[in-house]
């Protein structure tokens, strides 16, 4: 019987090997290539329990207290913090939208004026708006909606924080622009959803029930698919009727400007 | 849920190149240790291996705004230090070699003579059981490989990288990168040997 090689062994040990399924055939058969193979399990074991002294819990602070000095200040420019590659995603979102309102206005009622092309932009900004939100609601109803079954260790939230994630940039994007149009009760109200969005997105893969409630309770606490649909649903009138007055958002009380 | 909100990586990076720059304390916290665990199996000493992490945290600091801000922050700085890492080694395996200075290491020293410990990789059995734990056995074998080696098993056994990337800190080729891991544990197997003849390999899992 041929044996199997050194170097062959340690590849079928860390899975590299094409053949590990020949190799785990001929281990069954081969009495000396597994007790190389135990030889070799045992340099790996070695390896495995040979200890890294533990810099401490504070060392991530050290570390920082010794680099931050020599850090100098990052001169930025303000238009260099818009190509961050994140927010990249985002603003093509918003140009392109902007470009829409540009091509809708022209297209639709041309000659335009400026009063008309404003209008155009702002109705385009409503359906954004509301996209958004009906996409967070859905995280939101998700979340409010997965099923945790007796005896489950832990609750598997990766599909959901991918989403929160990239609604995150959008979230921002979208609550900067209500508070530049002097939206308060929309700029707070997704000022509440990015927290959410962050505490889910930044949340482990794998949520122990405890963890996974706890966010469930902030979210019912704070009403916010209550808030959610409510002003998702006067976005959806305004869309549907834009030349009414906007709807007063009933989650703050107060009148909203526009979007 | 914490009521402060954690900092997503992305965020601490976005705000940095906005011109916070104690948002990057963030991430040098969170990271600090990870780097540091393989840069301490790197250069075999914890003073080596902390000028290793802070080094790596100034460079990506100032190489921030090349980071793609859709890779994992702490997989690129854990890169920049792997690469640093190699760098050092290999001037310091230069500058031994220089010197050509006979060993002065004690069993105690945090401070490993790559070529003297090399040499010193077949010691008898009776020295062997008086001496050392596993983790100075361990660091003396480490110093037995080339910077190549080293950083090539350090990458792929404990931190589980991908031959890829490590090929990618080589600068090498998934070929020639799989052969360098498996010299590296050829040669920690043989520097090895003396330490674990005659036991189990269970034993010596939860030895040291």
């Amino acid at each position: 019987m041929k044996h199997r090689t050194e170097e062959e062994l340690i590849g079928y040990r860390y899975a590299e090997e094409r053949e590990r399924t020949a190799i785990a055939a001929h281990l069954k058969e081969c009495a000396e290539c597994r007790k190389e193979l135990a030889r070799i399990e045992a340099v790996f074991g070695a390896m495995d329990a040979a200890p890294v002294p533990d810099p401490g819990e504070d060392y991530g602070e050290r570390v920082w207290q010794r680099i931050a000095p020599r850090l100098g200040e990052r001169k930025t420019r303000w238009w260099e913090s818009l190509f961050v590659p994140q927010r990249l995603v985002a603003l093509g979102g918003v140009v392109a939208l902007v470009i829409l309102a540009f091509v809708a206005g022209r297209v639709t009622r041309p000659p335009v004026d400026q009063a008309d092309a404003a209008k155009v932009r702002e109705r385009v900004l409503v359906v954004a708006v509301g996209e958004h939100l009906g996409r967070t609601e859905m995280v939101l109803m998700e979340l409010e909606n997965a099923p945790a079954s007796k005896g489950q260790k832990t609750i598997n939230i990766s599909e959901t924080q991918r989403r929160a994630e990239d609604l995150v940039e959008e979230n921002r994007l979208y609550r900067q622009t209500a508070l530049k149009e002097g939206d308060q009760a929309m700029a707070s109200t997704l000022d509440e959803l990015e927290r959410v969005l962050l505490d889910i997105a930044n949340s482990p893969d794998e949520l122990t029930p405890a963890a996974f409630e706890t966010i469930r309770k902030r979210i019912a606490e704070q009403g916010l698919l209550f808030k959610v649909r409510v002003v998702k649903q006067g976005l959806d009138e305004q869309k549907a009727n834009p030349d009414a007055k906007p709807a007063e958002n009933k989650t703050r009380g107060t009148e909203r400007k526009k979007v | 849920m914490a009521e402060e909100v954690a900092v997503s990586d992305a965020m601490a990076v976005e705000q940095t190149l906005g011109g916070d720059r104690d948002a990057y304390r963030v991430l040098v916290e969170r990271h600090s240790r990870t780097v540091y665990r393989m840069a301490y199996r790197m250069m075999g000493n914890a003073h080596d291996a902390e000028d290793v992490v802070q080094e790596a945290f100034l460079r990506a600091y100032q190489k921030l705004r090349q980071f793609a801000g859709n890779a994992n922050f702490g997989t690129w700085v854990y890169r920049i230090a792997a690469n640093y890492a190699i760098d050092r080694l290999r001037q310091r395996n230069t500058e031994e070699a220089r010197r050509e200075r006979p060993s002065t290491t004690g069993e105690d020293s945090l401070e490993v003579d790559p070529l003297s410990q090399a040499q010193d990789m077949s010691p008898s059995p009776e020295q062997l059981a008086r001496s050392a734990q596993l983790g100075e056995r361990m660091k003396a074998a480490l110093a037995g490989l080339s910077p190549a080696e080293r950083t090539a098993i350090v990458m792929r056994h404990w931190d589980g990288c991908g031959i890829d990337e490590i090929a990618e800190v080589l600068k090498s080729n998934s070929n020639a990168t799989k052969n360098t891991v498996f010299r590296a544990v050829q040669k920690l197997r043989r520097a090895l040997a003396p330490f674990l003849e005659g036991k189990e390999a269970r034993a010596m899992g939860t030895e040291g």
